[in-house]
């Protein structure tokens, strides 16, 4: 199991730099001059703005000594936060983003498993059919309708009542965290809670269930033991890219409910050229999911008893 | 394996039961989630959570506003900002020799009072000015700023604003030493000016945000980090930074150290929100939690039903269409750019594809608040009458083509932004100029490659804006002179050159305001650009926010004469 995760994390430092030596080229194809403003600026001030970017030098060059301060976790100075250093960016703000897709993952999974069991139960009754109607709503209806939904439904409410009951936007308490997040992993939800019915459903007709039954296992049991367990197998593996895009799809929910996230940046920096917060932000997250995948992977090793991690 | 059975109408009670019991275990399961995430949640708001306190729009007992912006500032450094949003801030927490009263007049700020002529200036310094540490406020602090500004090693985009000082040209290109910069402390409260040449709105100028003082020895202290943070600045305005939580929060509390404090009536200034999404900032102050929004026309009938106050005001943008001038053009026939001016109408434009609260027509280079001598310059220089003419633009069609030298005029391809109002106007603009057989292609750039391609002139028409630096005519008026690098289509024209040196150099209103007036009949008959509209903002505000300001030079919104009206029930 060592040898195995040790041959990941190199796999993973691999596709990190894979990806950090992509975005860096795509950043620098693409047309327009990250030192563009509105108003035309002196060749001299011109010069010197190249030189405290970096920018002065051949892009090859530029390569080597972006890698290596990468190597060293130097992410450099962001061009448009004059004087803020990307490190600093990062670390103020992917603690939000990781708490909200934290919360936004497990409202998912837990969810999903929830709804998923429950449809699976009452198949083809009244419960299935409500759940099932609202899946197809959570997946189809896109992530910035529903916040800005989300929103509008918590400004009626408070209004309704009078009184403060939800705050709606910025960030700081649980009260700040409720609607949000739920409203980031509702997608997800809608989709795990599929492939936990369809899974369920499967599970249900297969041997070993019929087995324990015919054995008079108390229901319970089978139940938790035998169905719950084996078809959240598929639910686990499909968590490692719902981390992905829980995470970095944030940035609707970051820009409506006015939450200081680190998406904002992730999304921005491309608008305004600004190649430090870019690669920053792509290489952080980048290596965030990769590991998020690696380390479900090992999880799942864990518990499925079937698979062997070599 | 073979398959169950098709479901019988009935279950028998052992499944009855299964299911049953599955059920009460789901339940089980929901109860410990639950409890579980809400742990979770508290563990996390402990680690990750600030101490919100709550937030009101208007807080009687605190004396406090709650405001929301739509960007986090760059950064404050006075020198370098180039963004309205650093303005707005620093125009709050700073302040210049000569500041703006709430009649927009210009008043005494750190200078209690000054003497401009047509060569040098002179400013004297009030001796209560201080700084957020209680240290006075300087001549010496001016000098400081001024000559970081120029300084090319800073590169700061405002560099040209110390052009009006005497070697400040030189100065900024490295070609002379920091110091002989024509900017002096004759003494701790007289500061001394020499101006390059006479600017008639100099004392206009030095209000702007490139002027504002800084304190060399706690610059020096911050070690690269001037503005970053609240507490790498200081402030010599009515308000100061107490905390700042980057991309979230920014609170301004009144300081007490400002000469006038006592003028000051709010308390403290709370930026609560920091989001670019209009609708959530208009969402916020429906659930009472700003003092004002920005509204978009979505939100217009909103606004009425809510029996909101809509207010206005002209921003300051003035947008056009922009020809490319160069010789490899077809723009650059004048009877292919008249024959596109007699079919452009820019209130068409306006009420029928812009549909925007506040928009004015563009008639002028000049937009509409501009002073003249001694009323608005449009009332007293009005814009020449737009003609539409089809006729008319169709036979100088011919008579481009044959300027041109071609059967067929080429397609023309137009630069414009990304916005979706961007994209509506031009496909607008496509269908106007068909009629006279042009056929318009679009190419839309996010907005750092739009200003790319306009640099190196890879267009034939232009959607694009300008916005006053300071409040004077000049600001448009010699945007189209021939040396200056923003006149991107490379339009000369000799006469035009000579009636923006005038402006430049003459110090008499009526002598300068003729010479803008030429220059807007020169804009108009030669068709340089085309005016599509002066932008206009439509906002709504808490009925017990008073005082407040807008403008559209300088810090916008101005909070800083704004106080709380008590409710009287």
């Amino acid at each position: 199991m060592w040898r195995y995760t040790f041959k990941r994390l190199i796999q993973g430092l691999v596709t990190v730099w894979f990806i950090a030596s992509a975005t860096f080229a795509a950043m620098h194809l693409v047309p327009g001059d990250p030192l563009a403003s509105d108003k035309a600026v002196s060749p001299e001030i011109r010069a010197n703005l190249e030189k405290r970017y970096g920018l002065n030098e051949p892009v090859w060059r530029q390569y080597t000594i972006y890698m290596g301060n990468l190597a060293r976790g130097d992410f450099g100075i962001s061009f448009t936060q004059k004087n803020r250093l990307v490190n600093d960016i990062i670390r103020e703000h992917f603690p939000v983003s990781a708490t909200l897709g934290l919360l936004a993952v497990i409202f998912a999974a837990l969810g999903g498993i929830l709804w998923g069991a429950l449809t699976a139960l009452y198949r083809n009754q009244l419960p299935d059919f409500i759940i099932m109607f609202l899946v197809i709503l959570g997946i189809s209806v896109p992530s910035f309708v529903v916040a800005a939904l989300g929103q509008l439904g918590l400004v009626s409410l408070n209004n309704l009542a009078g009184v403060n009951l939800l705050p709606v936007g910025g960030w700081g308490t649980i009260a700040h965290m409720l609607v949000p997040s739920m409203v980031l992993g509702l997608s997800t939800m809608a989709y795990l809670t599929r492939l936990m019915r369809s899974s369920m459903l499967e599970i249900v007709n297969s041997d070993f269930v019929r087995t324990a039954k015919a054995k008079g296992l108390p229901p319970p049991r089978i139940f938790t033991q035998h169905q719950l367990r084996n078809a959240v197998l598929p639910v686990i593996t499909v968590l490692g890219p719902a981390i992905a895009a829980i995470t970095t799809g944030g940035f609707v929910v970051e820009l409506v409910f006015a939450i200081p996230g680190l998406g904002r940046y992730f999304v921005e920096a491309v608008q305004q050229l600004d190649y430090t917060v870019i690669m920053g932000t792509t290489v952080f997250y980048g290596a965030f999911l990769v590991f998020m995948v690696i380390a479900v992977d090992i999880v799942y090793g864990f518990v499925d008893p079937r698979v062997r991690l070599e | 394996m073979h398959q169950t059975p098709t479901p019988r109408p009935h279950r028998d009670d052992a499944e009855d039961n299964f299911i049953r019991s599955a059920g009460a275990q789901l339940l089980l399961f929901a109860a410990v989630a639950v409890i579980g995430v809400a742990l979770l949640m508290f563990v996390l708001a402990g680690l990750v959570g600030s101490n919100a306190e709550s937030v009101s729009a208007v807080d009687v007992e605190r004396n406090m506003i709650t405001i929301s912006l739509a960007d986090e500032p760059p950064q404050l450094d006075s020198g370098m900002g180039a963004d309205s949003i650093s303005g707005m801030v620093l125009g709050h927490v700073m302040e210049g020799l000569i500041t703006r009263d709430a009649q927009a007049n210009l008043s005494p700020g750190v200078a209690e009072r000054w003497e401009i002529n047509a060569t040098d200036a002179t400013f004297y310094l009030r001796k209560n000015a201080r700084w957020s540490e209680g240290e006075p406020v300087t001549a010496h602090d001016f000098v400081f700023a001024w000559r970081k500004a120029a300084d090319p090693a800073q590169a700061s985009e405002y560099a040209f604003l110390m052009y009006y000082l005497r070697h400040g040209e030189a100065v900024a290109a490295g070609q002379l030493p920091m110091e002989s910069l024509g900017v002096t402390a004759l003494d701790d409260h007289t500061l001394y000016v020499e101006l390059s040449r006479p600017t008639a709105f100099f004392d206009k100028l030095v209000a702007f945000q490139t002027f504002y003082p800084i304190r060399e020895d706690f610059y020096h202290r911050t070690q690269g980090r001037y503005g970053a943070d609240a507490e790498d600045l200081l402030y010599n305005g009515r308000f100061k930074i107490t905390r700042w939580i980057h991309g979230a929060s920014l609170m301004m509390r009144k300081n007490e150290y400002y000469w006038n404090a006592d003028d000051v009536r709010l308390d403290a200034i709370n930026v609560g929100y920091i989001t670019r999404d209009g609708h959530s900032r208009f969402n916020f102050f429906k659930d009472n939690k700003i003092a004002y929004a920005m509204l978009q026309s979505e939100q217009l009938t909103s606004a009425m039903e809510n029996r909101f106050h809509i207010r206005r005001y002209q921003d300051g943008a003035l947008f056009f269409l922009e020809f490319n001038h160069r010789d490899d053009r077809p723009t650059r026939s004048w009877h292919l750019r008249r024959a596109m001016q007699l079919v452009t109408d820019s209130v068409e434009l306006v009420n029928k594809v812009v549909k925007l609260p506040g928009y004015l027509p563009g008639r002028s280079l000049f937009p509409v608040y501009l002073r003249g001598v001694n009323r608005p310059f449009r009332e007293e220089f009005p814009a020449p009458d737009p003609e539409l003419d089809l006729e008319l633009a169709l036979s100088h069609i011919e008579q481009a083509k044959i300027e041109l030298g071609v059967d067929e005029l080429p397609p023309l391809t137009l630069l414009i932004g990304d916005s979706p109002l961007a994209k509506n106007q031009a496909e607008y603009f496509q269908s106007v100029y068909q009629q006279l057989g042009l056929t318009i292609k679009i190419d839309a750039q996010i907005f750092k490659q739009r200003l790319d391609k306009m640099k190196r002139a890879d267009f034939d028409v232009v959607m694009a804006g300008w916005g006053p630096d300071y409040d004077d005519a000049l600001t448009f008026g010699d945007l189209f002179a021939s040396w200056n690098l923003n006149n991107h289509g490379r339009w000369q024209n000799a006469e035009y050159d000579s009636m923006v040196a005038i402006a430049q150099n003459s110090i008499e209103p009526d002598e300068r305001m003729a010479a803008f007036a030429t220059m807007q009949r020169l804009i108009y008959e030669e068709a340089v650009i085309l005016p599509h509209y002066e932008r206009g903002t439509s906002y709504v505000t808490h009925p017990q926010l008073k005082g407040m300001v807008r403008r559209a030079v300088g810090a916008d919104p101005d909070l800083r004469y704004a106080y709380i009206e008590r409710e009287t029930e």
